[in-house]
């Protein structure tokens, strides 16, 4: 489905990926985890586009996809959930939609979508996606605008991220019905039990690279023994 | 009329059919064409200067005055004076707005002065666009002057649009407000090429509980200049809020002035303002969603003047 070859990525002289290889299967759901810092969240923004290799290729089903631009990528599958949900002055969350699927969907429909993410869909629809949401109600609408998408590649950069642990308690019942709510591949990266508990595979990383990629139940312990797993809240990342 | 004439009055008006709810007045190239008046709403020719009277009956509920005004001769200085007169408790609706067509080398300007005296409990929803079109070298000219006058109790929300072909303008919005008043003004420009738009405002809280609420927001592209001057001044308990908040693109200039004076202990006024160009972060996350970098950038700057 996705091939990531050989990737690297320096930045003032650290690197940052160092020679990253993967290959994630279709209809996956796979999670990155790793400490701060050891390249998660600058892969996952390289495969969408939003940064560019230093070095390296992405193939999307076979297609070298390394030169496209975000929409581009966009237009050809790729889904992403940023890990700081963008605010927007003006932009109501039912325009977010309508834009996010593409086409004219009516009100009923993006209800429907608001409310498999938790929101109770006729307060939210007429709001601005603007400072006056909390965090944890943006996060939901974040992971709505990609949903809506049905793309056949989604990534969530660390979706835990910067809300606090009472959202989280609530949102993470959302992240557990990932699996319904979003078609296709999924790659997700996460330092929650609870999300790698329903992977398929994990992907460990450390110092811009994979130090072990597994299913889950040959991972999942030797994950979890590590001190970058948490039981509850997220740790932000700026790897 | 003709097409251009009607076509003008689409731009800034919401006239669907032929005809306007309720009372309106029609003003094309210096001139009063099309005049109706109803049961509670009158409009009186003026004796002194250019423009018309609107009276409107105490208790009045959710009556439209439509004035619109069009320019199709190129070089016409139309200057316009119009009053209304808002009875007690009255609530209606009125919409003004000048449309310019100008295909010639002269100059094109209006300028509207309107003034609204709002007795006790009166409502009004004022809504005012402005819009320019054709292809000539002559410039589209507006300077509106609004000047609101609300007694004990009354309310008046003014929308003013400009969103195309205006070349310069000076927009000045003055109010008086006396107690438990509200005056709420949005503002929404639009510039491009070498455009120039200036906005004065200066409301003045006298009354307690007198309140406003300014909400700005901008557009300035291309080689465009906009300036943006605010004062508000509490003179009692009162509550003030300016929000000024522009995007910027390609050589666009914008300036913002604020002023607050306080001569009250309890006054309550607060400024905004943010300048700058469209987020990166907005352009991604709509291009993530399969928008070019063009049709991102539009769908931001739609929204923000939404």
């Amino acid at each position: 489905m996705l091939e990531v070859r050989d990737i690297c990525f320096t930045r003032d002289d650290k690197k940052i990926l160092d020679h990253v290889s993967l290959n994630i299967d279709t209809d996956k759901f796979v999670v990155i985890t790793g400490p701060n810092g050891s390249g998660k969240s600058t892969l996952v923004k390289i495969i969408m586009g939003i940064k560019k290799q230093d070095s390296g290729k992405i193939f999307l089903e076979g297609k070298d996809i390394s030169d496209l631009s975000i929409d581009e990528r966009a237009k050809l599958g790729i889904g992403f959930a940023f890990q700081q949900p963008v605010k927007f002055k003006g932009i109501t969350v039912y325009d977010l939609l309508k834009l996010s699927s593409g086409k004219e969907i009516n009100k009923a429909e993006a209800c429907n979508i608001l409310s498999k993410v938790g929101l109770c869909a006729k307060e939210y629809i007429d709001r601005e996606v603007n400072n006056s949401l909390s965090g944890g109600e943006l996060k939901r609408i974040e992971i709505a605008t990609v949903a809506v998408r049905n793309s056949k590649f989604t990534i969530f950069d660390e979706p835990e991220a910067g809300i606090d642990l009472w959202s989280f308690q609530s949102l993470i019942k959302i992240f557990e019905d990932m699996r319904k709510i979003v078609k296709g591949t999924t790659l997700i990266i996460s330092h929650q039990e609870r999300i790698l508990n329903i992977a398929d595979e994990i992907v460990l990383m450390k110092e811009g690279k994979i130090e072990a990629k597994g299913s889950k139940d040959e991972l999942l312990g030797q994950v979890l023994d590590r001190p970058i797993c948490c039981k509850l809240g997220g740790n932000k990342d700026n790897g | 009329m003709d097409k251009v004439d009607i076509d003008l009055l689409h731009e800034i008006t919401d006239l669907k059919g032929e005809n306007f709810e309720g009372a309106y007045n029609i003003r094309k190239n210096g001139e009063g064409i099309e005049r109706k008046v109803t049961e509670n709403i009158n409009i009186v020719t003026k004796k002194d200067v250019s423009g018309i009277d609107i009276y409107v009956k105490e208790n009045t509920k959710f009556e439209f005055v439509h004035i619109p005004v069009i320019i199709t001769e190129s070089g016409l200085n139309d200057v316009v004076y119009n009053d209304f007169y808002i009875g007690k408790n009255a609530n209606v609706i009125i919409v003004a707005g000048c449309g310019i067509h100008n295909d010639h080398h002269k100059d094109s300007q209006h300028d509207g002065i309107h003034r609204f005296f709002l007795e006790e409990g009166a409502k009004v929803k004022y809504i005012e666009k402005h819009y320019g079109e054709g292809e000539g070298t002559g410039k589209r000219i507006l300077n509106p002057v609004t000047e609101v006058h609300l007694k004990a109790g009354a309310t008046l929300e003014m929308e003013s649009t400009q969103i195309k072909g205006v070349d310069s303008t000076v927009r000045e919005t003055k109010g008086v407000l006396e107690e438990n008043t509200n005056f709420v003004i949005t503002e929404k420009i639009m510039t491009h090429g070498s455009q120039y738009a200036k906005t004065i405002f200066d409301v003045e809280l006298n009354g307690k509980n007198a309140s406003t609420k300014v909400t700005s927001r901008s557009v300035a592209t291309e080689n465009s200049m906009q300036q943006f001057e605010s004062k508000v001044t509490g003179n009692t308990e009162c509550f003030g809020h300016v929000e000024c908040d522009a995007i910027i693109k390609d050589n666009g200039k914008v300036i913002s002035i604020p002023e607050i004076i306080a001569n009250s202990v309890d006054a309550n006024l607060i400024h905004e303002a943010a300048i700058g160009k469209i987020a990166g972060d907005q352009l991604m996350k709509l291009m993530s969603l399969g928008l070019n970098e063009k049709e991102a950038e539009q769908a931001i700057i739609d929204g923000f003047l939404k």
